[in-house]
């Protein structure tokens, strides 16, 4: 038994390390083409561009969220932006209708139906070639969008750009290991944008050419990750995603332990049912990478998560079991709670060498992520530390929440 | 628009750099488990001088004083903290087990020598003779991990106190010699107590019923000036 679980548990690390090596090496090939440009992009041609921020009681937001992007540096006469009330029931229609006589702004009330419907009302009053998403607790940075189209400028075939979020003013350690969080996935995105194979346009502000959605029709509820479904229809259809690094977007990380699992289990069960959904993209080489690469890779990690939380609990248990039989044979003893300072005692196993390299690599994926797109930010080794903690305590049990829900058809609610 | 071609070399080289990574891993693993084979080596090796020194040392002084032989002459920590490491080696260095197995016939070997030089040197100079032999079963013994236990607080309780632990199954002639002697059975946890065989597990109380000269060591010598703690520890057994 030990023999079986001792083999999957080293199958995995090897598809870890692996998943790891793929992605560091990606960015040793693409290194010299990863530029950040300093100071203001100009464009040869600036499109018209319409960004839709579907509101759902963002009162607290909404103000910020739209002053931001007035503030785009983009042409005035070419950037239009949808407000859109998604039925909210604080005072967030309120805020909106103070816009309603800007020049750059159109504000609609509907009835509640969800994210996708909201959206869906900003496509169906389209009328510029390109329309971009924002979330109602977001802020664009002035220069994301002109970044953006520039990626457009660059390369035709591009048909849509998610650019890259990091947490704004981190002020709980929650927040500030979400920070860290941001900056893996910010590297990790960069990479997948660079071999096509970015499996989701988050809500920070992605951009699309409006025929996408011309061919391929509005969003789609998808278990309340649009954001993740819209990504895999435009594989499935061939269509190629970049990201933007340099468009940087701030967006507010849920600040409790409770909020911060909630929204990752609607990230996590969204996931798994679009996968479930778009499964003929899995291994199948006219996808590329993002068959080969992204979908079993994200689906190793969190088999692998699953897993070792599952091994290392067992083990808990067993040191628990042991501790409670010492007391009881022997009581409570000075002598059994003396550390032992002997280097002897070291952990030597393969296990710990292969986790010190994970870690560093882990490490490095951290620090590029933070360069590309957050350099400016307080960069405190703690952050670290309590990502490592928060994340390797929780994530086991959203994921586990996600599965669970994946298998009683429970949809994860939205707050 | 088509997906850029599957680039197979990347997937294989990457798979090459992972599979060096875990050589690199297994290598360093290797390389601090050797060492720590040498330190236990090294261990025993300083271990097995002390005896034959001790011997050597009883040998000359047959005809002497009593008072002339060290009373230290083989330190029972260093043989204590060797039976520790060998018994983590045994859980955590499966990769060696087979060294580990040699390593720990060959501390058997010296933990058998250094009891007989012990009772030589209680017979002769009529010091109390303070030792377990303990016999245990390496696996699926839930009393022995209890008597484990046992014998690790007795130890820390009373420092001179020798314990001397064999494993009931280690292929060693002479711990199979020690098992006829004192006619043990194969239920395991079994201790010799003051020359007498004890079946079974058995807690603190009954082993220091069993060996009265253990209230002794924590009783204050002659002319020797105890501490607060040695005083606290006394009373609060007495």
């Amino acid at each position: 038994m030990e023999f079986v679980s001792s083999g999957i548990f080293y199958i995995l690390m090897f598809l870890s390390v692996y998943v790891q090596v793929f992605f560091l090496l990606t960015f040793l090939e693409n290194r010299k083409r990863i530029t950040i440009r300093q100071g203001k992009v100009r464009l040869a041609q600036y499109p018209a561009v319409t960004i839709l921020v579907p509101c759902w009681n963002e009162e607290k937001t909404i103000y910020k969220t739209a002053c931001s992007l007035l503030n785009l540096h983009y042409p005035k006469d070419k950037l239009h932006i949808f407000l859109i009330n998604d039925g909210s029931t604080d005072g967030t229609w309120n805020t909106i209708r103070r816009f309603r006589k800007h020049p750059n702004i159109k504000v609609f009330n509907k009835k509640n139906g969800g994210k996708y419907t909201a959206l869906n009302l900003g496509l169906e009053n389209l009328e510029t070639p390109f329309v971009g998403c924002l979330d109602a607790d977001s802020y664009a940075d002035p220069e994301a969008l002109v970044r953006i189209m520039s990626y457009f400028e660059k390369d035709s075939e591009i048909m849509a750009v998610a650019s890259a979020a990091v947490i704004y003013n981190p002020q709980t350690l929650i927040q500030s290991a979400q920070q860290i969080e941001y900056h893996i996935s910010a590297f990790t995105k960069k990479m997948l944008g660079t071999l096509n194979a970015l499996h989701v346009t988050p809500g920070t502000l992605p951009v699309y050419k409006r025929e996408v959605f011309d061919r391929l029709g509005g969003f789609k509820k998808a278990y309340n990750s649009e954001d993740g479904e819209i990504a895999l229809r435009m594989h499935a259809n061939k269509m190629k995603i970049d990201y933007c690094h340099e468009a940087v977007v701030h967006t507010l990380g849920p600040d409790t332990l409770r909020g911060l699992f909630r929204q990752r289990v609607r990230w996590m069960y969204g996931f798994l049912r679009n996968l479930m959904d778009y499964r003929f993209l899995l291994l199948k080489r006219q996808f590329g990478h993002l068959a080969f690469f992204t979908l079993p890779a994200a689906l190793i990690s969190i088999v692998t998560v699953v897993y070792v939380f599952g091994r290392m609990a067992v083990k808990i248990a067993n040191f628990i079991a042991q501790k409670i039989g010492y007391y009881q044979t022997v009581g409570f003893s000075l002598s059994d709670s003396a550390p032992r300072f002997d280097l002897f005692y070291m952990n030597t196993k393969i296990t710990f060498f292969l986790l010190v390299i994970f870690s560093s690599m882990l490490l490095m994926t951290i620090i590029f992520g933070r360069n590309l797109v957050d350099k400016k930010s307080k960069f405190y080794t703690r952050h670290i530390f309590t990502y490592v903690v928060l994340y390797g305590a929780l994530a086991p049990f959203w994921l586990l929440k996600s599965i669970y829900n994946l298998f009683r058809g429970r949809q994860a609610i939205w707050r | 628009m088509q997906h850029p071609k599957t680039d197979w070399v990347k997937y294989i080289v990457v798979f090459f750099i992972t599979v060096m990574l875990f050589g690199t891993a297994t290598f360093f693993s290797n390389y601090f488990s050797n060492k720590k084979l040498e330190e236990l080596k090294s261990i025993q090796d300083n271990v097995a001088i002390d005896i034959l020194a001790s011997e050597t040392q009883f040998s000359l002084l047959e005809e002497s004083s009593c008072q002339d032989i060290s009373k230290e002459t083989i330190l029972s920590e260093e043989l204590a903290s060797l039976s520790d490491k060998i018994s983590y080696s045994e859980k955590n260095l499966s990769s060696k087990s087979d060294e580990v197995i040699r390593l720990k016939q060959y501390y058997s070997l010296l933990e058998i020598k250094d009891f007989l030089l012990m009772n030589r040197l209680s017979e002769r100079c009529n010091r109390p003779s303070i030792f377990i032999l303990h016999f245990y079963d390496n696996e699926d013994c839930e009393p022995c991990v209890r008597q484990w236990y046992v014998l690790g607080e007795l130890r820390a309780k009373y420092p001179q106190l020798r314990v001397y632990s064999f494993d009931y199954n280690l292929d060693l002639s002479t711990i199979r010699t020690l098992i006829k002697i004192y006619k043990i059975p194969e239920e395991m946890p079994s201790l010799i107590l003051n020359g007498k065989l004890h079946k079974g597990f058995q807690d603190i109380e009954s082993i220091e019923l069993a060996l009265p000269a253990l209230a002794k060591i924590l009783e204050p010598e002659e002319g020797f000036e105890p501490t607060t703690s040695t005083l606290q520890k006394w009373r609060s057994t007495n």
